[in-house]
């Protein structure tokens, strides 16, 4: 019953509040009940509160505080990234993101490419309508 | 005094405010003082004054206003010439947002020496011809069109003044007459002008594929839009 995602280390993790919002990171060490260590290729280690991070099903097998090179390794080894674009949450705020980013212009052609895919549905849908009638 | 060609440097520097460096004795051989005596047989030279123009006689004024009021100051601030936004750009798309045309999509030209932006539809495309707008009234997007091949130097603010009305006599009868002067055609000049800056802008549109329906298009805002938020 119940919980599936542990705190652990390894536990890769999304942080959800502050200056690094949106970021990838892994759980490197534990504090004490409130707090882990946690690191990223592309920040400096740092404490953080388990309240500012939601964990995701990724981990990765790492000793206790590796070195930033081991853990770098690790990540590429187990392919972090790559999981985590592949998966739906992941895939999800890419696309949050994209939208967030759009041009004007890029907003008009996203409304030209979406009637015209109604528009073959609606079409398939006459036909398969007409071939059952 | 015919203007300096050397600026004037001092040669005591300051040590606090107030004192110098070198004495008063000092000072009078770093000057040369002593030099230019030399050349003048021991004393200073001396230039007779110039010459004075000689004064216009004052007439007594025509006119003492009655009471002593205040006169204001005089006003001789000199107005700036309008910035234009970093991303307003000449070929930029802009959003006009209000007027006439409110909503049309259309590309910017240059900026007048008014500080108002000339901006052309293209006239084919929406229906807005060679126009100025005000740059507050207009979102800059970041589509840019490619406008290399018009040439707008002759659209300046004269371009756009009013035709000089004719005078009408004031007669009652006219008055009661319907008053519909003929509507003013456009001179077939402007027409001209319009579309040779349109011929080459629409030759670049047609490059971009969506661009010219994007400009046919008008803007507005719909359900779930955060402008503050919407990228331009």
């Amino acid at each position: 019953m119940g919980f599936k995602r542990y705190v652990e280390i390894g536990r890769v993790a999304l942080i959800n509040y502050g200056k690094d919002y949106g970021k990838l990171v892994v759980i490197v060490d534990v504090v004490d009940q409130n707090r882990a260590l946690v690191d990223a290729p592309d920040m400096v280690r740092s404490q953080l509160n388990f309240k500012r991070l939601t964990l995701t099903d990724i981990k990765i097998d790492i000793n206790r505080a590796p070195r930033k090179k081991n853990l770098i390794e690790a990540m590429e080894k187990s392919d972090v990234k790559g999981k985590w674009e592949s998966s739906s949450w992941g895939r999800k705020l890419i696309v949050q993101k994209k939208r967030a980013s759009l041009n004007d212009f890029d907003r008009f052609k996203v409304m030209l490419a979406k009637i015209k895919r109604g528009s073959l549905v609606r079409q398939e849908l006459a036909k398969l309508k007409k071939e059952s009638a | 005094m015919a203007p300096r060609k050397t600026p004037v440097v001092s040669r005591n520097p300051q040590l606090i405010r107030g004192v110098g460096k070198y004495s008063r004795s000092k000072m009078y051989h770093k000057r040369g003082l002593w030099a230019i005596k030399a050349k003048n047989g021991g004393v200073f030279p001396k230039h007779d004054p110039k010459p004075k123009a000689a004064a216009t006689p004052v007439k007594p004024s025509k006119f003492y206003p009655a009471d002593d009021i205040k006169m204001p100051l005089p006003n001789k601030r000199k107005a700036k010439p309008t910035k234009l936004r970093a991303s307003i750009t000449p070929g930029t798309v802009l959003i006009l947002l209000a007027g006439r045309f409110m909503g049309k999509r259309v590309v910017f030209l240059k900026q007048l020496t008014s500080g108002l932006l000339l901006v052309t539809g293209p006239f084919k495309v929406n229906g807005v011809p060679l126009r100025r707008v005000n740059q507050a009234y207009v979102i800059g997007t970041s589509t840019k069109v490619d406008i290399s091949g018009t040439n707008v130097d002759k659209f300046d603010d004269k371009y756009f003044a009013k035709a000089a009305e004719k005078k009408n006599k004031k007669g009652e009868g006219e008055f009661f007459e319907a008053d519909k002067e003929e509507k003013s055609e456009l001179p077939q000049d402007k027409k001209d002008d319009q579309k040779a800056v349109d011929a080459a802008l629409l030759k670049s549109i047609e490059a971009v594929p969506d661009l010219k329906s994007y400009l046919a298009a008008r803007f507005s805002l719909k359900a779930g839009m955060k402008p503050h938020e919407l990228v331009f």
